[in-house]
């Protein structure tokens, strides 16, 4: 983890990205000028409760998501805009520059395909393999993601894999056409702890091997610290902080942030004695962004200000920017 | 795979008895003496005893059925009281004509069935999944002999597009065959398209909104690729089984639509059986319908192992 700054120019550029749905009960929004980037080789971690816009932040990029959404902003690979740009255009990017992987490893892959079908089709869609061509590079994409005999795992269907191989298959047929950014959507969520750490360690070999830039969308903070090089903090659709993963640990400057590292046990944080705390109240849900700060009716040092005013994005040190009118001191940790 | 296929054919078999003793039982249940239907205007009782002795139809009931199973195994399955032909050589000549009819209307429904509900799945909420929804209502709720006879009247009277009536065997004009038989075949195939219609549609909307389907977007495969290798395939697991148990359903829909179209089939043999008592004929007719029932599921089932995997596999474990 040596990237912990931002030095070299962004892969992908996220700016002003906002998404709202179509819903029968109205508009809800999802996502709300959110900006975010990703340089080459980099692992940026973005965390979060369910539902605060972190997934759909994800799939907006490569136009995934259902017809009812409604997405403005921007978003740029390399330059070039994603938003809004043409359905052909964005299958060329999808599998080749920017790949997915899901939190399901069971739901998420075919059930009547081997695992090497599912992987060979995206060589053979973006790189014009042959069908045994695709098969041979998919057995070498099963070793490189540290699944043993790959040779007769190849012809395997997904029931016949345990939940952790299945994880590593994704992440076979994600990086088959070497993208440009990888998107690990709750890569762990669905797996045992110990199965966990092995499947972070494929990512960060695959990002020092490769120079994968990965985006990881997690709601667990001990994956962030486990691989992220920074992170961005989100609630009810909004960025709330973004920092260097060693700084937002150390120095949280949002009222949410510490909310949520009190939340997660933290070896030596609680010594064993105090419990772990929750943030009162519920992540709201929003049919329109207000001008005031969304979790204004949550935190502890709200003022009328946090209320009638929504706080922009502002920086509070190298690389350590927060949305919050009373950010959290030194001397309140 | 082998010892899912062993337990299967084990089961088919064992229903085949049981069918076949029902069949004998049950027909001599019902109301209605052959011997009187047989005798004709000459009803004296010398007559009528002949007749029973002739056909055997005096002897213990027992013995009757023990020497039904063992002609039957011998594809002997008497002489027609009715007509006094051999009852396998009528069924060589009646079968053909329905197993073609049932393959042709099977195919054509299948066709329309999964096509029509790929689109509707594919274009929910807009003018064509309505197209579909209301095809398939009037396929389900038109019954076939209303639909049949509207044909003849339109297609065959008025048009002369097709014959009314009539067969030609396959190998004397592959041409003439055909023409004779499309017409009885999407008549026949109305109401299973309609079936396979709603079962794709609805299977269809259950695999469009599956994560691997998701992934297979977010893989860059054309929808297409998508729509077919992806979420067609899972689809029809569903749509296979289904298809299966109404595959019963087409027999019968055949003795319909071959009467309506004067074809001679399997189910003009049944009715004119039926009308006259016909025993043999009947006991025939009945033990071949539960055979071929019995047979078409098990091909089902294979047909089904096949397309799912984990069905293949799980046999292999167990």
């Amino acid at each position: 983890m040596t990237t912990a700054t931002r030095t070299t120019t962004a892969i992908l550029e996220v700016a002003d990205l906002s998404v709202s749905f179509e819903t029968e009960s109205g508009k809800v929004s999802a996502v709300d000028h959110v900006s975010l980037d990703l340089a080459a080789g980099e692992i940026v971690g973005v965390v979060g409760e369910s539902g605060c816009g972190k997934s759909v932040t994800a799939m907006s990029l490569a136009g995934l998501l259902p017809r009812t959404a409604r997405v403005s902003g921007s978003a740029r690979l390399r330059g070039t805009e994603l938003i809004g740009a043409p359905e052909t255009e964005l299958r060329r990017v999808r599998g080749k520059e920017i790949a997915y992987i899901f939190q399901e490893p069971m739901t998420s892959l075919n059930p009547v395909l081997t695992v090497g079908r599912q992987i060979g089709e995206v060589l053979q869609v973006h790189e014009r393999l042959s069908r045994k061509q695709a098969r041979a590079r998919a057995v070498e994409l099963l070793a490189l993601v540290g699944i043993p005999s790959p040779a007769t795992r190849v012809d395997n269907y997904p029931h016949q894999l345990s939940g952790g191989m299945r994880q590593r298959v994704m992440i076979a047929m994600a990086v088959a056409c070497n993208p440009t950014v990888l998107v690990a959507d709750e890569p762990t969520t669905a797996l045992d702890v110990t199965v966990q750490a092995g499947i972070l360690e494929v990512l960060r070999d695959l990002r020092d091997r490769l120079g994968t830039s990965i985006l990881v969308i997690t709601h667990d903070l001990g994956v962030i610290a486990d691989i992220a090089d920074r992170v961005v903090v989100m609630y009810a659709g909004r960025v709330v902080e973004r920092a260097p993963v060693h700084e937002l640990f150390a120095r949280p400057h949002h009222h949410y942030t510490t909310g949520l590292l009190n939340a997660s046990p933290t070896p030596g944080r609680h010594a064993g004695t105090e419990r772990l705390q929750e943030i009162p109240g519920l992540v709201p849900v929003l049919t329109t962004q207000p001008d005031a700060c969304t979790f204004a009716d949550r935190c502890p040092a709200a003022s009328d200000r946090c209320r009638g005013e929504a706080p922009p994005l502002g920086t509070l040190g190298p690389a350590h920017l927060v949305a919050c009118w009373h950010p959290v001191q030194e001397a309140d940790r | 795979m082998a010892r899912y296929l062993l337990t299967r054919a084990w089961h088919s078999a064992l229903t085949l008895v049981l069918a076949s003793v029902v069949v004998f039982l049950g027909i001599r249940a019902l109301p209605g003496d052959p011997a009187l239907a047989l005798a004709g205007e000459d009803r004296t009782p010398e007559a009528l005893a002949a007749i029973r002795k002739e056909y055997g139809l005096d002897r213990p009931v027992t013995v009757q059925f023990g020497q039904y199973v063992e002609r039957a195994v011998q594809g002997d399955f008497g002489h027609s009281i009715r007509t006094g032909l051999p009852v396998s050589d009528m069924l060589r000549t009646a079968l053909p004509v329905t197993i073609e009819l049932s393959v042709l209307a099977i195919l054509i429904a299948a066709a329309l069935g999964v096509g029509a509900g790929v689109v509707a799945a594919v274009r929910r909420g807009r003018p064509a999944e309505w197209a579909a929804n209301a095809l398939a209502l009037i396929g389900l709720s038109v019954p076939h002999f209303w639909l049949g006879l509207l044909a003849i009247l339109y297609l065959s009277v008025a048009t002369g597009l097709f014959p009314a009536s009539g067969f030609v065997p396959f190998f004397d004009d592959p041409v003439g065959n055909l023409h004779h038989l499309i017409l009885p075949a999407v008549i026949l195939g109305t109401g299973l398209a309609a079936i396979i219609m709603r079962q794709t549609r609805s299977a269809m909307l259950d695999s469009l909104s599956a994560d691997y389907v998701r992934t297979a977007k977010a893989k860059g495969l054309s929808p297409r690729a998508v729509i077919g290798r992806h979420a067609l395939r899972n689809s029809l697991i569903v749509v296979t089984t289904i298809v299966g148990l109404q595959l019963g359903g087409l027999i019968s829909g055949a003795v319909v639509t071959e009467q309506i179209f004067g074809l001679p089939g399997f189910g003009k043999m049944t009715i004119d059986a039926v009308f006259q008592r016909d025993y043999p004929v009947i006991q025939a007719v009945v033990l071949l319908t539960a055979t071929a029932y019995i047979v078409i599921n098990f091909l089902v089932d294979l047909l089904y192992s096949l397309i799912d995997p984990r069905i293949r596999v799980a046999g292999d474990a167990a």
